[in-house]
């Protein structure tokens, strides 16, 4: 396991951020997690809440930290005894999507500028297995990276105002699925009939950090018969034992 | 129960927000200025995390359905009830067919009602506070009625009027701490940011206040990271964003101060056009 060089800042009065080299990689998504969950386990006193997001970790604590020095040299004892998070079971969802141009709106001007048959940006957007790094920007948006380069589309130069929920769109490097309707300024490719976000659900998302993701190609017939199953709570979504 | 006969500018039920879910992607939200909400519920014997109706600018009109104890704080807003006005950070009896009338805020930007045992509207993740996608509404409606949590002591004690210190409405400095990126500031874009005047801009809400005033930058996006309601970002343009209760729980802009929790809630009492400095927290 590597020992990463990480920095500690004081956030505010009850927070400390920890933050590793600035990388997107698995391996400190990995080293992020190991540390994140043994500050769960080992419930260090007056820790109420740890987030994380690529390469950063944002420690919450109950009262007013009176000394930065003390909470920082525990923060460093519970890095040094992390364990490395268990690498060789890993959940991988099977997630529909539906890339019929009634949903993938920027579909043939990627394909034209790609130079690339939107059946095959398609297929490598359904080889690809993503990893979920983490969940923000909006309740139940999940940052997956490992999208193909081929794919990698800069953003639009003039966003949408509303977009359909379930929206599958690329932006830059990265891909996603926009749980609710919003604006949005990545390229729309298709949609997805599951419902990613469920407040009335605790946890409220089905995929955590360190899933993966993978999608698969589905018709309009099927993406209506999906959305009606799922509104009536009778969807299983489907899920693999993934190893690394 | 209360009915809202008339709305104010912005109504919505608001505890002290979510906790332990922003690892879902859901914003903390709560009463924009949690002293004041506190102030209410503190008044009325409520546990501190009890829903207030929160309201900006201008205050709603309600009916009271059941005999209970409201205490109105946050914002002077000329309350009356049944036309009579009565004062605030008081408990006051509220009866049965009572109207009370809430007018617009005067010396600040945002006013809480509180009601004895609280509000008892839905509970989603763990909070009352209302937030698009995650309540079924995201702000009160006219003709909303919102059922009270019962099994209280109803009666207005005579306890003394307490007073908030005027200084949490018309102060004109705010208290931060750095950011995680304010190191990459030049040495006079550090010194021009912490002494320059700033005004609220007609662009903020729950989520953010905009400032009017820019600090050139040069500084690039970072890596996705995490922020704070409080968390003050840079953006390209140089615009300074101040991200407030509703803000979203992730964001790449460099994240130049972040505000004091005292700042939060003072700020969250400032309107369009106010004007404050930033100081050092512990300075």
């Amino acid at each position: 396991m590597i020992n990463y060089n990480l920095t500690y800042h004081r956030f505010s009065e009850r927070a400390i951020l920890v933050q590793w080299p600035p990388e997107i990689s698995e391996a400190v998504l990995k080293d992020v997690l190991s540390f994140k969950n043994r500050l769960l386990d080992h419930g260090v006193k007056q820790i109420i809440e740890v987030n994380h997001a690529y390469q950063s970790l944002l420690v919450i604590y109950h009262n007013t930290i009176d000394n930065l020095n003390s909470a920082v040299s525990a923060l460093k004892e519970q890095y040094e005894q992390r364990v490395e998070v268990n690498k060789e079971r890993q959940q991988l969802w099977k997630i529909p999507v539906c890339y019929h141009a009634d949903f993938g709106l920027d579909l043939a001007e990627i394909s034209e500028g790609k130079q690339l048959p939107i059946p095959e940006l398609i297929q490598r957007h359904c080889q690809a297995i993503y990893t979920v790094y983490f969940i923000g920007f909006l309740p139940g948006f999940l940052y997956l990276g490992g999208l193909d380069e081929a794919l990698h589309m800069p953003r639009k130069k003039r966003p949408r105002a509303a977009i359909k929920k379930g929206a599958v769109a690329i932006g830059g490097s990265q891909t996603g699925i926009y749980p609710n309707a919003s604006p949005a300024g990545w390229q729309l490719i298709g949609n997805c009939p599951l419902q990613l976000f469920d407040a009335t659900q605790n946890p409220p998302c089905f995929a955590k950090a360190g899933d993966k993701v993978q999608c698969y190609e589905i018709d309009l017939k099927t993406h209506q018969a999906i959305s009606k199953a799922v509104e009536q709570g009778t969807y299983h979504l489907k899920s693999e034992v993934f190893y690394d | 129960m209360i009915e809202i006969l008339k709305l104010g500018l912005y109504d919505s039920i608001q505890d002290l927000g979510r906790k332990g879910v922003q690892q879902f992607g859901v914003p903390h939200s709560g009463a924009m200025d949690a002293y004041s909400a506190k102030m209410a519920n503190l008044i009325l014997d409520n546990a501190m995390d009890a829903a207030v109706l929160e309201f900006t600018m201008l205050g709603p009109t309600l009916k009271c359905l059941k005999d209970t104890v409201i205490c109105l704080s946050g914002a002077e807003s000329g309350p009356k009830i049944n036309e009579r006005p009565v004062e605030q950070h008081k408990a006051l009896s509220f009866k049965s067919g009572d109207v009370l009338h809430i007018g617009p805020c005067l010396n600040g930007a945002r006013g809480y009602l509180a009601i004895a045992g609280g509000f008892r509207t839905e509970t989603v993740l763990g909070s009352r506070s209302q937030y698009a996608n995650i309540t079924a509404a995201f702000k009160l409606q006219k003709g909303d009625r919102l059922p009270i949590n019962q099994n209280v002591q109803e009666k207005a004690s005579n306890r003394a009027l307490i007073k908030l210190p005027p200084e949490h409405f018309n102060t004109q400095t705010l208290t931060v701490f750095p950011g995680p990126e304010f190191s990459r500031l030049s040495k006079t874009q550090a010194e021009t940011l912490m002494s320059q005047s700033y005004s609220v801009s007609k662009d903020s809400n729950r989520m953010a206040y905009q400032l009017n005033e820019t600090l050139e930058n040069e500084l690039q996006s970072c890596i996705t990271s995490l922020v704070l309601p409080g968390t003050v970002q840079l953006t390209p343009s140089g615009q300074l964003v101040i991200l407030m209760r509703d803000c979203q729980t992730t964001g790449g802009y460099p994240r130049v101060l972040q505000l004091s929790e005292q700042a939060i809630d003072r700020l969250s009492q400032k309107k369009i056009g106010d004007q404050f400095r930033l100081k050092w927290m512990g300075k």
